[in-house]
């Protein structure tokens, strides 16, 4: 965050004592039709903790499967298959990007730069509801027909009609559709948010990380997610109207779908980490009492992670046939990455250096964040290696790396926003001893769950599988015991969300003291309705 | 780590093992690139993650709130920063070093022995072998009522692939439905098995024995048991069973596989 340099900020506090700037619509008005972005952000958030519950559980119901050899819960591979595939799309689409993009991100990017609301309310409001039918769609694909089992990343031939007869491919397809819709829109709405919106004095640089970070998000979201939108609209028309862009048999070529697919899905990944960025530098300085280490490489970071993201997709295509130069350049190019991204663990560090470091909950889900980043990331230093890929591809070694930066990475940042924000959310102290119970839970149990996948990946387990050779047995058992322990730490979360609505205590507007520094912690728990009557400025 | 494991003490080569937490141990120039890299790079990075771990428990110990209560402002140390971006550019090239050799050397056999064609089928494995006189037959799983003793559950099929010991091995793969993996990790060997396309990679096995493998790539109901077993045997054994199996499937192309839906049956 910019405040070391930008001084004391100042609002010009106008709320509170005039109640008719405060009129809040009616149930429906205000929550069907909304057009507030504190509202749609709570919106967001709700719909996460929904979609996350069904997507957590497909993954309890898979542990459950996968905790002993043979095929004890499921019926056959294809229902394993939808489920490994909902699972996936569920947590990526439903839960990860609604909480920190449209949760966090429209609650806080508006009220950080000083602006009343998102720049286009109603395009706000469409975003969210877009959501609603996809996931409905996607919910509705496990339960006719085959359901969806052709993984997340869909390829062709398999989620072709030939292999995928019925609607339960296309429900997908088109629930993606809608999604990311959603997030096109989303991402308009941020970028002229943040580019036209700042307050007074509010400069580029001035902007905390977190605004930072849903800004470079923001982009990849407007570049990646519509060559997702043409590649499925490919393989809608090739599944329905004769069309052969994928269909070797027609002179289409299934490795470009994965070119396609994967143009999308890298930059997909930074989307889903980059908000968690921003949130983590702004707990870590919070809970230090100290100015973020190096504010503006760690901006220029994420802008390069962002920008370099795009140019590596063809690292997930080792095994495809592409070209070993070809290999070689995506090969040097993803291992670029971990440059700007050790700038960032090294930089958390360095500001918790010399810092006064309270260790209540957000710090300790943004400590657990750093360590486990790191982990997810150096092993994906080792997967960059395309020589590797012949015994490491598709293994649970890759299961376990994107697992760490992403169960472990995304959601702890998800945790830590959660438990740092709840507070001026609601006007309610989430109770500390429960968020910690939560941490340590979550912490132990997603290690337990996911260390030991990278045993089984070196020892060669092949990914979406039900049934394994029994030598996988002993790790996969550990594995199974760990999920156990973080699926009940969900439990325990939903039990602090039902505690500091019920019984949380009153929060004034800055709970967290003097390392607390950006424009949220300068207006009422919970903010008004419109938050800035008047534009404050910014010094 | 790689090629060591714990927990069994025999030396299981070309299968997984219980409670293995390395690389499989494998044979072969290729397997044996692979496994030497993959140590370097893992030794790498478990210095790093220790490294970071052990900054991050110092500062949380030195810094906690009790032991300093005044935080320092200290937002700017430019020699710093130069020194955490250089430092991992010079770590990165000495992995991207070795990294980009071992591509280059596992890329394709410079002089092949023989040549085998492999084709993922949903959901067993086609097998040819065109310098000997195009010679085919499909290697599909055995169910677990079918096993017999020594057969490893999941992975033992009917017709491995049979190699000579010590031949260097083309591999063509393709595919013939969907997008499969022709994957064996003790052989140092995976590539995807694609509709309209033909890949190319290489190995040799060094030494005799039974080599496991499984499809890789999602590609359907029966994606966990489509297994691939490579079965290492001395020349005259195998110039043998090229005879013998020659004339097993005196047929050698046309005729319909003998659909046995064997994990369907499960």
């Amino acid at each position: 965050m910019a405040t070391a340099k930008q001084g004391p900020v100042r609002v010009h506090d106008h709320h509170g004592h005039d109640a008719h700037h405060d009129h809040k619509p009616g149930f429906v008005a205000r929550w069907l039709f909304s057009t507030n972005h504190k509202d749609i952000g709570t919106l967001y958030l709700i719909f996460s903790v929904i979609a996350a519950l069904i997507g957590v559980g497909l993954s309890m119901i898979m542990r459950l499967e996968l905790q002993q050899p043979g095929l004890q819960f499921f019926a056959d591979g294809q229902t394993w298959n939808s489920f490994v595939s909902a699972h996936g799309l569920i947590m990526v689409f439903f839960v990860v990007m609604p909480a920190l993009i449209g949760g966090f991100g429209n609650w806080f990017v508006p009220i950080m730069i000083g602006a009343p609301d998102m720049a286009f309310p109603r395009m706000n409001n469409i975003s969210f509801w877009l959501l609603v039918p996809a996931f409905l769609m996607l919910g509705a694909s496990l339960f006719v027909g085959l359901g969806p089992g052709a993984g997340w990343t869909i390829y062709t031939p398999l989620s072709d009609g030939q292999y995928h007869p019925g609607p339960s491919m296309d429900l997908a397809l088109f629930s993606l559709h809608l999604a990311g819709a959603s997030s096109i829109l989303g991402a308009a709405n941020f970028i002229t948010t943040i580019f036209n919106m700042r307050a007074p004095g509010m400069t580029l640089h001035k902007m905390p990380l977190f605004v930072w970070s849903m800004l470079v998000t923001a982009f990849l979201l407007l570049l990646a997610v519509p060559v997702l939108a043409g590649a499925i609209t490919m393989l809608i028309t090739d599944r329905n109207f004769g069309t052969a862009f994928f269909r070797p048999e027609g002179g289409g070529d299934p490795v470009l779908f994965q070119h396609l697919f994967w143009f999308f899905g890298h930059p997909e990944v930074y989307i889903m980490i980059l908000p968690a960025f921003g949130i983590i530098s702004h707990v870590v300085s919070t809970f230090s009492r100290k100015p973020v280490f190096g504010y503006l490489g760690m901006a220029y970071a994420m802008v390069a992670i962002g920008v370099v993201g795009f140019v590596v997709w063809a690292h997930h295509m080792f095994t495809s046939g592409i070209d070993v130069d070809t290999r070689a350049y995506f090969m040097a190019a993803t291992m670029v990455i971990a440059v700007p991204t050790g700038i960032k663990i090294f930089s958390w560090v360095a500001t918790m250096w010399g810092g006064s470091l309270s260790l209540k909950t957000p710090m300790l889900f943004a400590i657990g964040f750093i360590f486990l980043f790191t982990v997810g990331g150096v092993t994906g230093v080792k997967l960059a290696n395309a020589g590797l890929s012949p015994v490491l591809h598709n293994t649970y070694y890759v299961v376990a790396h994107f697992h760490y930066v992403l169960s472990l990475g995304a959601v702890f940042g998800i945790f830590c926003g959660f438990y740092y924000w709840i507070g001026k959310m609601t006007g309610r102290q989430y109770p500390e001893f429960w968020g910690k119970v939560h941490f340590w839970m979550l912490f132990i149990g997603a290690n337990v769950i996911f260390f030991p996948q990278h045993f089984l990946g070196a020892q060669g387990m092949p990914r979406r599988y039900p049934d394994y050779p029994d030598a996988f047995w002993g790790w996969n058992l550990v594995s199974s015991l760990g999920a156990y322990v973080a699926g009940a730490s969900m439990l325990v979360f939903l039990y602090v969300v039902w505690r500091t609505f019920s019984a949380g205590e009153k929060v004034a507007e800055n709970p967290w003291g003097e390392g607390a520094t950006t424009l949220e912690w300068q207006v009422s728990s919970p903010p008004p309705f419109h938050t800035f009557e008047e534009l404050p400025r910014v010094r | 780590m790689s090629g060591g494991y714990v927990g069994e003490t025999t030396s299981t080569v070309g299968s997984p093992i219980p409670w293995g937490t390395g690389l499989q141990a494998g044979i072969g120039p290729v397997h044996d690139e692979i496994a030497d890299f993959n140590s370097l790079v893992l030794w790498i990075i478990v210095a790093i993650t220790i490294f970071v771990l052990a900054l991050l428990a110092y500062v949380v110990w030195r810094f906690r709130e009790n032991a300093n209560p005044t935080p320092s402002r200290t937002s700017h140390n430019t020699i710093l920063e130069i020194a955490w971006t250089v430092l991992p550019v010079l770590i990165l090239l000495v992995i991207a070093i070795p990294s980009f050799r071992l591509i280059y050397y596992q890329d394709r056999a410079r002089e092949a022995d023989m040549t085998i064609n492999v084709q993922g089928r949903q959901w067993y494995w086609n097998y040819t072998y065109p310098d000997h006189d195009g010679l085919t037959f499909d290697s599909r799983p055995i169910p677990d009522d079918d096993l017999q003793p020594g057969q490893p559950r999941n992975l033992a099929v009917d017709e491995p692939l049979v190699i000579p010991v010590g031949a260097t091995v083309r591999v063509l793969t393709t595919g013939q439905d969907v997008i499969h993996s022709f994957f064996v990790p003790s052989l140092g060997v995976q590539k995807y098995t694609i509709p309209g396309r033909t890949l190319e990679t290489w190995f040799r096995p060094d030494r005799e024995g039974v080599f496991y493998g499984q499809c890789n790539q999602i590609c359907g109901t029966n994606h966990w048991f489509m297994p691939i077993a490579v079965r290492v045997v001395p020349q005259a054994e195998f110039t043998a069973w090229v005879e013998e199996t020659k004339k097993k499937y005196a047929q050698t192309d046309g005729a319909a596989p003998e659909v046995r839906m064997a994990g369907a049956a499960r």
